[in-house]
């Protein structure tokens, strides 16, 4: 596998796209911090003990941490982190001021701790984790592998499974993939092609045959095609 | 031979028009309604000349300021939004924003109102502006100059609008009066007037009022001081026809009609009036006569309706699955007392997603669902419909080809609602004069002394004759052939309009050598005489033109002007004439004194007047139908009965004044032509093919029904007739016996047979390619009206190709049409001019007016006013058919482009466990349907057309798509709903598979929530606007600039909209420039899935076009293929 090698997690049945949890977040918070107190669409993880909570939100809160270390070897890959969220996200969602502030103080720990001396916008696992999936199974860009990998190179992994998906029935995936100008592995895009294609060269074929053994005039006023009951002539 | 001289005046009996218009009758006043002055009902006084009494300014009478607009500027807002309101899915989208605000939406409030508002707003502004128009008018009425009699003793000018109650003012000729007024005097010695009431009844002859004796003398300023009266009256009411109050002036006068002036119509032939206002404003009479015009609407929108419902239901089942299933996995959050989806923090939920209470849950689920599948329901559907059927208008009346260049007549959709029902007439019930005919008459014939005189040739006649395929007929001792007559009349050069007579004998003053010129010149006399015209003399010219009451009593009184009887005034008393004398062969002035005129009734179908002679005769003329007695004693009765009240009234004048009518001496007999309209019998035959019934309801008698008939092509050769009527012996004896029952009786048992005959004929001959005419009289009409007899009646006349109805009445006329319309639920039209088609005209799905020369009464209450019938063929063949296709596409593609959009919110709720999250930004869900998909549809509503208007002509058969609504049958719109659905299904399941959970760039990101909406929104909007592209007929520049323009606009939108800050602008930031544009993965996916969507509905318009092609797609392809040019 050529580099750079995309490492993701894969999460099966579970539901970012649901409506509670989608609305349970702060853009103005994630954006200006602690001078943006209004943060009541982040229920019910707004504030802790009375304090806000900074970033707020069932999202955050729920932040993926199962970490992943790649042996080549007894040599540990080296897996750059960096450049995983979108660039606009990192300049303009999320702040270059803006702290952890009271993150996973409550009683119900969710996900990841955050480093309260990073500013958001260098908490790329975090800006990752809040584009929220489309779908109930998706993926997430975990970081990349910028060397290459050749073949029957043996590559171990080291998991630690922190994040729970028991108790819903989810399930963990560990993707590495490279990518094409067409992005990552799927071959429905292709296939679909080749099945409308198909389809068209086939009702094509059919009209000509059609034609070929019944031509007749179209413009024939004969063929009028609505039944003429009841109009006198 | 043309029309009966009685026929016409018929139509005068719903306008009363003789009661406005009497010269001795009413003179009279009906002493008992005056006793009725001062009661309830009766209690207006008026101050004459004093406005400022003290009395009239207690009463607080209305100012003279008239508005007729539908808002003012306080309440427009309240009462346009109500009315806006009274939409069933307008309410139910306020409901949606209102709750919108609560924590139920599952988007923002904003994004719910903004469309909301543009769409209110829209039909608001048009509203608007509507009513503006209005509005100018009323201020350019109100600021009108009036002169009125001040303080100073002298006439000082002043606005309408402060005219009060009592101010005596005085009008001057040609202008409108300002109020309705009390006649004091007017530039005549004894007081009369002359006024025009078109803009009342729409009729242009004039008529005329008089004042007082004891006022008409009050003429100078300087009098007018001491000119102080009381007037009491009746309170403000709508008849125009009728007015009861007292003049206290010394002693009391009685009041009647002929002392008012009503507001709104014209002062003609008079220099000035002086008057006292009695009602003002809103009390006048015209402006209590204002009502709405009927409100139709037409089948397509109320079947729109049904859609509605239909797409209500399915949003309540959609949204009922989705709160089941929203319940279920919301109630297994927490499974046994474990959290299960934990992240979703289901322990400390709000009521709206908590498990303990689940159902609670899911009931607010299924507001919040109600809520985010409003995009079912197109929004924008009736606003787009309203703007689309008003531009539809526009072209209509622009029509050059419905311009009717003589009268300066354009084609006037008086109503946008029925724009559409014009292309799915299936029978059309015609009046005769007027419509069919000019209705212009002409003095062709007469018969003297049992001497036919007059060689022209009637254009029935000539049609008869060209049908039997011979030249024209030799008509009886005459050698001047058709062609010979029109190149003399030509060659005289001076054609007098409503004189066709060519003879030699009696022209010229050669009468007098006729053997019989003793009964010539009575006959010409009673022409003279007997009538109730207006001379009007050119000042100039020393020529003279009457204001008739009817155009055939305008064409006697020409026809005796021209051979030498000239009528030239009229007093109140006398009638005087130009007379050649038979001894001298001079022009002498003979003077006759009136006596009476017995009025017109079109129970008598005659009228007389009586006059004494200069020789001190005393003659009762007659003319109509079919002597002197002891006079006195018969006008005491005739008095008596004139003066007599109530509905009874009527009856008993006729009753009297038949009594008078007997011993008369038989003269002679006239015959008029009324000319066919240019281009009728082409138009009835166009008509005809493209399989519209034509009934024609006439008061003819049957002979010259089916005459004309023939004439128009309505019967054509080889058409069978079955012909009902009570005119047979067996009848008639009864009649005379005058057993009401037995008659009654006989007359049902005859017509039921008559239809059983010619059911069976029918039947008969069904496989013969034989068609049926059926031809009724009034008499037995009546009978077949019946409610047993009605519906065989009904079957015999929807199998027969054309229907005539002889000797109808006006409601007999309105019966038939309910009868059409009901029975058999087709879409009547009714076309017609004059006041008695008005109940058909309301009755009919559209009435169609011709704004020909018998007032604007017919126009008034018609949806559409033509000036011709021929333009009828353009107005049904090529608007009404093009109007009806665009506006059932345009519906059914509404339907389909929500469906579309609507559905893909559905599928990805399922794959959201049902949570209620919509799949797209909140603003690109608002902004579907005003931006990114209104404006191709609405150019469709303008602009479609299958094929141009000259195919459209050239294959009435075409019209048939409309009559049997192919185009907006169930079927039809189904299936369009079925290929929302399918694309829907196409976009969301294509679109989810290609991006599965894997990389779409090449960088190696993945696709989220974000980028899912904009592919699959890409994908909507590039989809509805490319099946626009594949299902209209006609692109112009407008066509691709709106759906090309609507695709580009969406990507302009992701553009501008991204580039905001992300506070607003959310997921959609920067979500196109970064992320969608620059991979090839979604311009490639949103290829396929376009591609995709729109092959299941363009191989079915392969095949469908190719094996069942309808008729009109046939067409295009002989255009196309060149056999056509």
């Amino acid at each position: 596998m050529k580099a750079p090698i995309y490492i993701y997690y894969q999460l099966d049945n579970y539901y970012q796209n649901h409506r509670r949890y989608v609305k349970s977040r702060s853009d103005k918070q994630l954006r200006y911090g602690l001078q943006y107190n209004d943060t009541s669409s982040c229920i019910p993880e707004e504030s802790n003990d009375g304090l806000p909570i900074v970033p707020c939100g069932l999202i955050s809160w729920s932040l993926f941490n199962d970490t992943y270390s790649f042996f080549r070897g007894t040599d540990e890959l080296r897996i750059n982190r960096k450049n995983i969220a979108w660039k606009s996200d990192r300049d303009h969602k999320f702040g270059k001021h803006v702290f952890p502030f009271n993150f996973q103080n409550g009683t119900l720990i969710g996900g990841a701790m955050l480093d309260p001396n990073v500013p958001l916008s260098d908490q790329e696992d975090l800006i990752v984790w809040m584009r929220t999936a489309a779908l109930p199974s998706f993926r997430k860009l975990y970081g990349k592998i910028e060397e290459d990998l050749e073949a029957n190179d043996v590559i171990s992994i080291y998991f630690l499974n922190n994040y729970n998906t028991y108790s819903f029935g989810g399930r963990k995936k560990l993707v590495l993939s490279t990518a094409s100008w067409l992005g990552g592995r799927n071959n429905f895009l292709g296939m679909a092609y080749i099945a409308i294609g198909s389809c068209l060269i086939v009702l094509a074929l059919v009209f000509i045959l059609l034609h070929v053994k019944n031509p007749r005039p179209y413009g024939d006023a004969m063929y009028v095609s609505w039944n003429w009951k009841g109009i006198p002539n | 031979m043309a029309v009966g001289t009685g026929r016409r005046r018929g139509k005068k009996s719903k306008v009363h028009f003789t009661k406005l218009y009497n010269f001795t009758c009413c003179r009279s006043s009906l002493k008992d309604e005056h006793s009725q002055i001062g009661q309830r009902g009766f209690s207006r006084s008026v101050h004459c000349n004093d406005p400022d009494n003290l009395e009239q300014l207690q009463l607080r009478y209305r100012d003279n300021y008239v508005s007729t607009t539908k808002y003012t500027a306080l309440n427009f807002i309240p009462k346009s939004l109500f009315e806006q309101f009274r939409r069933v899915a307008n309410i139910y989208f306020l409901v949606v924003a209102c709750v919108s605000f609560s924590p139920l939406a599952p988007f923002g409030a904003t994004s719910i109102l903004a469309p909301l508002l543009v769409v209110i707003g829209a039909t608001m502004a048009k509203e608007g502006v509507e009513d503006w128009r209005r509005r100018k008018q009323d201020i350019e009425a109100n600021n009108r100059k009036v002169q009125v009699y001040g303080r100073n003793q002298t006439f000082e000018e002043t606005r309408w609008k402060n005219l009060r109650v009592g101010d005596l003012v005085k009008v001057y000729k040609d202008e409108y009066f300002p109020a309705d007024l009390f006649l004091v005097s007017s530039s005549y010695e004894d007081g009369i007037c002359y006024v025009e009431t078109s803009n009342l009844d729409g009729e242009t002859n004039l008529k005329v009022k008089h004042a007082l004796d004891v006022t008409a003398s009050i003429h100078d300023e300087s009098s007018f001081q001491n000119f102080k009266a009381v007037i009491k009256c009746e309170d403000p009411n709508d008849d125009l026809y009728a007015f009861v109050g007292t003049l206290c002036h010394g002693r009391q006068y009685p009041l009647s009609v002929q002392q008012i002036l009503l507001r709104d119509s014209k002062l003609q032939n008079t220099d000035y009036i002086y008057g006292v206002v009695i009602f003002t404003g809103h009390d006048t009479k015209v402006m209590q006569n204002t009502t709405d015009p009927p409100s139709k609407r037409s089948k397509i929108e109320r079947k729109m309706d049904k859609i509605i419902y239909i797409l209500f239901s399915t949003l309540i089942m959609m949204s009922s699955v989705g709160s089941v299933f929203f319940g279920i996995e919301t109630k297994n959050d927490i499974h046994d007392g474990k959290l299960t989806r934990w992240y979703l923090g289901p322990g400390n939920a709000t009521v709206f997603y908590d498990p303990r209470r689940a159902s609670l849950a899911a009931f607010f689920h299924f507001l919040t669902d109600l809520m985010l599948y409003q995009y079912l329901i197109p929004i924008s559907l009736y606003v787009s419909i309203e703007v689309v059927k008003v531009l539809q208008t526009i072209f209509i009346n622009q029509d050059q080809d419905m311009y009717f260049e003589e009268t300066d007549k354009p084609a006037r959709a008086r109503t946008s609602n029925l724009n559409e029902e014009l292309g799915q007439v299936d029978t059309i019930l015609s009046d005769k004069t007027g419509t069919l005919t000019c209705n212009s008459m002409e003095f062709v014939k007469c018969s003297i002394a049992g001497i036919a005189y007059g060689r022209g040739l009637t254009e029935v006649e000539r049609a008869l004759a060209k049908k039997k395929g011979g030249g024209p007929p030799e008509v009886g001792d005459t050698s001047l052939d058709a062609e010979g007559s029109n190149a003399e009349l030509v060659d005289t050069g001076r054609s007098i309009k409503g004189f066709n007579f060519q003879d030699e004998r009696i022209m010229n003053g050669q009468w007098v050598k006729q053997t019989h010129s003793n009964v010539i010149q009575k006959f010409f006399r009673v022409l003279a005489l007997c009538h109730t015209a207006i001379p009007d003399v050119n000042q100039e010219t020393g020529e003279i033109s009457y204001e008739a009451e009817s155009p055939d009593e305008a064409a006697f009184v020409i026809a005796a002007r021209e051979l030498g009887f000239e009528f030239y005034e009229r007093t109140q008393t006398s009638i005087s004439l130009h007379e050649l004398d038979r001894e001298s062969g001079k022009s002498v002035d003979r003077s006759y004194k009136l006596l009476h005129v017995l009025e017109f009734s079109s129970a008598r179908k005659r009228m007389s007047v009586i006059v004494r002679n200069p020789e001190n005769q005393l003659l009762l003329l007659c003319k109509g139908a079919d002597s002197e007695e002891e006079f006195m004693s018969w006008e005491e009765e005739f008095l008596k009965a004139q003066t007599s009240v109530t509905a009874d009234r009527d009856a008993l004048v006729d009753a009297v004044a038949d009594k008078i009518e007997r011993d008369l001496i038989l003269l002679g007999a006239t015959a008029v032509e009324d000319k066919l309209q240019k281009g009728v019998p082409e138009c009835i035959e166009k008509l005809a093919n493209a399989g519209i019934r034509i009934w024609v309801l006439t008061g003819d008698k049957m002979e010259t029904a089916i005459n004309i008939g023939y004439a128009c092509s309505l019967l054509r050769q080889g058409m069978k007739q079955i012909v009902i009527t009570l005119d047979s012996p067996a009848v008639n004896d009864m009649e005379n016996k005058g057993d009401k029952e037995a008659i009654a009786k006989a007359s049902i048992s005859s017509i039921t047979k008559q239809i059983k005959e010619g059911l069976s004929e029918l039947s008969s001959a069904k496989e013969s390619s034989v068609s049926f005419a059926l031809i009724i009289d009034g008499k037995s009409l009546a009978f077949a009206l019946d409610k047993n007899l009605e519906n065989s009646f009904l079957e015999l006349a929807m199998k027969c190709a054309s229907v005539i109805c002889c000797r109808s009445t006006p409601k007999q006329k309105a019966l038939v049409t309910r009868l059409v319309k009901k029975g058999k639920n087709r879409t009547t039209l009714a076309i017609g001019d004059g006041a008695n088609d008005v109940g058909m005209l309301q009755e009919a799905d559209i009435g169609v007016g011709i704004s020909g020369v018998e007032g604007m009464q017919a126009v008034m209450s018609s949806d559409v006013a033509i000036a011709q019938f021929r333009f009828l063929e353009r107005l049904l063949l090529v608007h009404g058919h093009w109007c009806y296709r665009r506006i059932s596409m345009m519906i059914c593609y509404f339907f389909y482009k929500n469906i579309t959009f609507g559905f893909t919110l559905f599928w990805f709720e399922a794959y959201a466990s049902f949570s209620g999250k919509p799949a797209y930004n909140d603003w690109y869900m608002s902004l579907y349907n005003v931006f990114f998909t209104s404006l191709p549809v609405i150019a469709l509503g303008v602009f479609d057309q299958d094929v141009s208007a000259r195919f459209c002509l050239k294959y009435p058969l075409l019209y048939q798509e409309g009559v049997q609504n192919i185009l907006f049958s169930w079927q039809h719109i189904l299936g369009w709903m079925f290929n929302g659905f399918m694309c829907s299904m196409i976009i969301f399941f294509l679109a989810t598979n290609c991006i599965k959970e894997q990389s779409f760039r090449k960088d190696g990101k993945v696709v989220d929530y974000e980028i899912l909406g904009v592919l699959m929104y890409t994908c909507v909007v590039w989809t509805v606007n490319c099946q626009m592209a594949l299902s209209i007929n006609y692109f112009t520049w407008m066509q691709h600039f709106f759906i090309w323009g609507s695709i580009a606009l969406w990507y302009l939108f992701l553009v501008i909209y991204g580039t905001i800050s992300p506070i607003l602008s959310t997921t959609a930031y920067r979500v196109l420039v970064e992320t969608c544009a620059q991979s090839p993965f979604y311009w490639m996916a949103s290829l396929l899935i376009v591609v995709s969507a729109l092959l299941p509905y363009f191989s079915y318009k392969a095949f469908q076009i190719r094996f069942h092609p309808m008729y009109h797609e046939i067409i295009q392809r002989r255009r196309l293929e060149g056999l056509e040019t």
